[in-house]
C-alpha cells in the first residue's frame, strides 16, 4: 500500500503531469530509496540556511514546472562553495521561466549510475539499470528487468552491463557498495510496483554509488495521461 | 477450453468447399485431409449437392454424428453464421482460415466471432491463418501436400503468428532432420493466443520444446506469458519480429529511449530462461539441441577435434557466445592421454580443444570423450568430427552416444555433408546426440543450453 504521503504528492502533481524533483526525492525517501540530505528553499535566505546545515559544498537545482530538463536551461550548479556563490546561483535561477524556488542538496560522490523504471505495454512495469553519466545514451550500457526484481534479479543486471568492472571494482577504482545498491534496487522495485499504471516512467538520474552508500542525486517521475 | 477436438480431432468439417474453383483453399483443405489422413472428412456448402462422390452438406448441423474439428474458409462476412453453425452443432473447435478480418480494418467482426466463441466455450484458432498440422495426422493448410516439406512427428511445438514462418520454419526443421509435435499458425490470434497455446503445450506429453515466433504481445500480455513459462520445465525458444505501435510513440524520459521495446523483449526473456533466437539459423540450432537435452548448462565447453583449425575456429565462435573453453587439468589431460593409442599419444594436443589429429581412430575418441565426461570443469562437449580419415567408422555416433547415458553431459557434434556421412550423423542423433552442418551451428546448439539459464 503506498502512503498518504506518496498518494498525496501524486495529486499534487496531476496538474502538470511531472512531479518537481523536491517532491519526487521527498516521495523516494518515504519509500526507503535513499536520498541526499536537501531542502526546497523559496527564498534566498531559506537557501542559506538549508545550505548551512547541510554544510558546504552543495549542489543547487532550480525547481520549476516549466522546466523538466534543468541541465539545459543551466539550472543546475554543483559545487556551490559559500553563501557568497549560493546567493548568485540563487538570483540566476530566479530568473528561469516558472522559477519556484531552489533544491540545495549536499554533494554526492561515486559512480554514476541510471536507474529508471516505465510501464512497458507488453511487460508492465519494467525496471532499468545502466551505467550513468552524461553519454548515458551513447553507450547505452543498461540492463532491464520485469519487475518486481528479486535480489537475484539485480545481481544479475550487474553481471549484464558491459561496464559491470567499473562497479566491481577496476584497477584504482574501488567496488562500490553492492548490498546497498541492491537494496535501492529492491525498494525502488517495490515503489514502482505500487505505483503501477500511475506513472508512466522514472528516471534516478545520476544515482551515486560509492564503497560507503548508493543515493539517488536526482529523479524525474513522469506520471501516465489520465485517462 | 477443451484443446482435444481442434488438435486430435477424429472427424472434420471443411466448411466453403467450392464446386468451380479446385485451387479454392477449403478444396485443397478438403482434398487432403479426405485422401491422406485418418480423419473423417464432410464438405460442407449450403448449395449441397455432390463434391466428387461424396455428399456435400449444406450445413455441419446436418452431418450425422460428432464434428471434432471445423475448418472454416467462407468470405469473412460469411464466418458469423458458419460459426454459430458450428457452435449449434456441438463441433468441438474450428480453424478460421479466411482472412479480412483485424488485418484489413474489420476489427469489428473479428471481436464479434471472438465474443460469440467466448461466450459458448468454444476454441478456435485464427482468423486469417494457415492453422493447424500435426505430422502424420492431418493438418489445415490450404498449401498442396506436394509443395510441402513435411517434417517427420518430433518433439518440438511451433507456435507461429505468420503462416509464411511457420511453412518456412517446416524447411529448416526437416532440413535439420528435427521433428514436430504440433505446429500451429495463429493468425489474428482473435481468441487463442500465444499464452493458450503454452499452456497446452506445457501439458501435451509429444512435446519436449515449445517455439514461438512472435511478432508482439497485448497489453501486459508478455508478462502473462514470461511468468507462465518460467514455471514449466520444459525449455521455450522465441524468435521475435516487428514492433509494437507503442515503440514509436514519443519518449521523454532516458528511461523509456534506452529501454526500448525490443530491448525490454529480449532481457525479460532472458530473466525468465527463456531461450530467445534472434534469427532463423538460431531457432532451429536451438529447438535441436534442445529437443534433446532440455536443460540449462553453465557453458564450460570441452572441445574435440581431429583438426587444429577446426579447434581455433570453435574456440573464437564460442568466446564470441560467452561460452568458456576452459584449461583442462593434468589430471584429466593424464586420463586422456592413457587412453589414447600409440601412434598418437604424441602427437596429439591434449589442451582444451583437444586435438587427437587425423591419425585418430575410433578408439581415440572414445577415450578422450570419455575422460571428458568425467572432467569437472567442462559441463559440455563439443565434437569437431572431419570423417575424412579411415580410422573414423560409420559406427562412431551411436560409440560416443554413451557419454550423455553416463556422465548425463550433453554433446553436440559437427559433421560436414549431410548426405555424403549420413549414416555416421544417424549415429549420432538415433541415439540423441544432435549434429550441425556447420560449426557456427554445433556452437548455438551448446548455446542454447546456456541460454536456458534465468539470466
Amino acid at each position: 500500500m503506498l502512503s498518504a504521503e506518496i498518494v498525496d504528492i501524486i495529486a499534487a502533481a496531476r496538474d502538470h503531469g511531472w512531479v518537481l524533483e523536491p517532491e519526487a526525492l521527498r516521495l523516494l525517501r518515504a519509500a526507503g530509496v535513499p536520498v541526499p540530505r536537501f531542502a526546497w528553499a523559496t527564498s534566498e535566505t531559506q537557501a542559506r540556511e538549508a545550505a548551512a546545515g547541510i554544510g558546504y559544498p552543495v549542489v543547487a537545482k532550480v525547481v520549476s514546472p516549466k522546466v523538466m530538463h534543468k541541465s539545459d536551461v543551466q539550472g543546475v550548479q554543483p559545487g556551490i562553495p559559500d553563501a557568497e556563490s549560493l546567493a548568485s546561483v540563487y538570483d540566476r535561477f530566479s530568473r528561469l521561466p516558472g522559477f519556484d524556488g531552489v533544491v540545495v542538496a549536499e554533494m554526492l560522490s561515486g559512480r554514476e549510475l541510471i536507474v529508471g523504471a516505465k510501464i512497458d505495454f507488453q511487460f508492465g512495469p519494467v525496471i532499468l539499470l545502466g551505467i550513468g553519466g552524461t553519454a548515458v545514451e551513447i553507450y547505452n550500457d543498461t540492463a532491464t528487468r520485469m519487475a518486481p526484481l528479486k535480489a537475484r534479479d539485480v545481481e544479475s543486471m550487474l553481471t549484464c552491463l558491459r561496464g559491470s568492472r567499473l562497479l566491481t571494482g577496476y584497477r584504482g577504482f574501488a567496488a562500490v557498495n553492492i548490498p546497498k545498491l541492491t537494496e535501492m534496487m529492491l525498494a525502488f522495485s517495490d515503489v514502482v510496483m505500487e505505483l503501477g499504471d500511475r506513472i508512466d516512467s522514472i528516471d534516478l538520474n545520476p544515482v551515486f554509488c560509492s564503497p560507503e552508500r548508493c543515493t539517488v542525486a536526482d529523479a524525474r517521475i513522469v506520471l501516465a495521461p489520465q485517462g | 477450453m477443451d484443446f482435444t477436438p481442434l488438435f486430435k480431432p477424429k472427424t472434420a468439417a471443411v466448411i466453403g468447399v467450392s464446386f468451380t474453383n479446385e485451387r479454392h483453399p477449403a478444396n485443397v483443405i478438403y482434398n487432403k485431409i479426405h485422401l491422406r489422413y485418418p480423419v473423417k472428412v464432410y464438405p460442407v456448402n449450403p448449395r449441397g449437392g455432390m463434391f466428387n462422390r461424396d455428399r456435400v452438406y449444406r450445413a455441419v448441423a446436418e452431418i450425422p454424428g460428432r464434428v471434432d474439428l471445423a475448418v472454416i474458409a467462407v468470405r469473412a462476412d460469411l464466418v458469423p453464421e458458419a460459426l454459430a453453425d458450428c457452435i449449434r452443432s456441438g463441433v468441438g473447435g474450428a480453424v478460421i482460415v479466411s482472412g479480412g478480418f483485424a488485418e484489413s480494418g474489420r476489427g469489428d467482426l473479428q471481436e464479434r466471432i471472438a465474443g460469440m466463441a467466448r461466450e459458448a466455450d468454444f476454441p478456435f484458432i485464427g482468423p486469417n491463418c494457415l492453422g493447424i498440422y500435426s505430422p502424420g495426422k492431418f493438418d489445415t493448410f490450404f498449401l498442396p501436400g506436394e509443395r510441402l516439406v513435411r517434417p517427420n512427428p518430433g518433439n518440438v511445438g511451433f507456435v507461429s503468428q505468420s503462416g509464411g514462418v511457420l511453412v518456412d520454419q517446416m524447411v529448416k526443421f526437416t532440413e535439420q532432420g528435427l521433428g514436430l509435435s504440433l505446429a500451429v499458425s495463429i493468425g489474428n490470434k482473435a481468441l487463442i493466443r500465444e499464452t493458450d497455446m503454452l499452456r497446452h503445450l506445457a501439458d501435451d506429453p509429444e512435446t519436449k520444446v515449445i517455439a514461438f515466433y512472435v511478432e508482439g504481445f497485448g497489453r501486459n500480455e508478455g508478462r502473462a506469458f514470461v511468468e507462465l513459462a518460467a514455471g514449466i520445465s520444459k525449455p521455450v525458444v522465441v524468435l521475435k519480429a516487428g514492433k509494437t505501435a507503442e515503440g514509436s510513440r514519443a519518449v521523454s524520459s532516458h528511461t523509456a529511449s534506452l529501454a526500448g521495446d525490443y530491448k525490454v523483449f529480449s532481457d525479460v526473456l532472458a530473466q525468465h530462461g527463456i531461450v530467445e533466437a534472434r534469427n532463423e539459423f538460431e531457432l532451429t540450432c536451438f529447438c535441436e539441441s534442445l529437443s534433446h537435452y532440455p536443460r540449462a548448462i553453465e557453458g564450460n565447453v570441452g572441445v574435440i577435434t581431429v583438426s587444429g583449425g577446426h579447434g581455433a575456429l570453435a574456440t573464437d565462435i564460442c568466446a564470441d557466445l560467452g561460452l568458456q573453453v576452459p584449461r583442462l587439468s593434468e589430471a584429466v589431460k593424464t586420463e586422456i592421454r592413457a587412453g589414447l593409442s600409440a601412434n598418437i599419444r604424441g602427437i596429439a594436443s591434449l589442451e582444451n580443444p583437444v586435438d587427437l589429429t587425423g591419425s585418430s581412430t575410433d578408439a581415440d575418441f572414445e577415450a578422450a570423450i570419455s575422460a571428458l565426461g568425467r572432467a569437472p570443469e567442462v559441463d559440455c562437449l563439443l565434437l569437431l568430427l572431419l570423417p575424412y580419415s579411415p580410422g573414423i567408422s560409420s559406427d562412431l555416433g551411436a560409440r560416443l552416444s554413451y557419454v550423455h547415458q553416463q556422465s548425463g553431459k550433453p554433446l553436440v557434434a559437427y559433421v560436414p555433408h549431410v548426405e555424403k556421412y549420413r549414416i555416421l550423423i544417424e549415429g549420432f542423433e538415433l541415439n540423441n546426440v544432435p549434429v550441425a552442418s556447420s560449426i557456427d551451428g554445433a556452437a548455438f546448439m551448446v548455446e542454447a543450453m546456456r541460454r536456458c539459464r534465468p539470466c
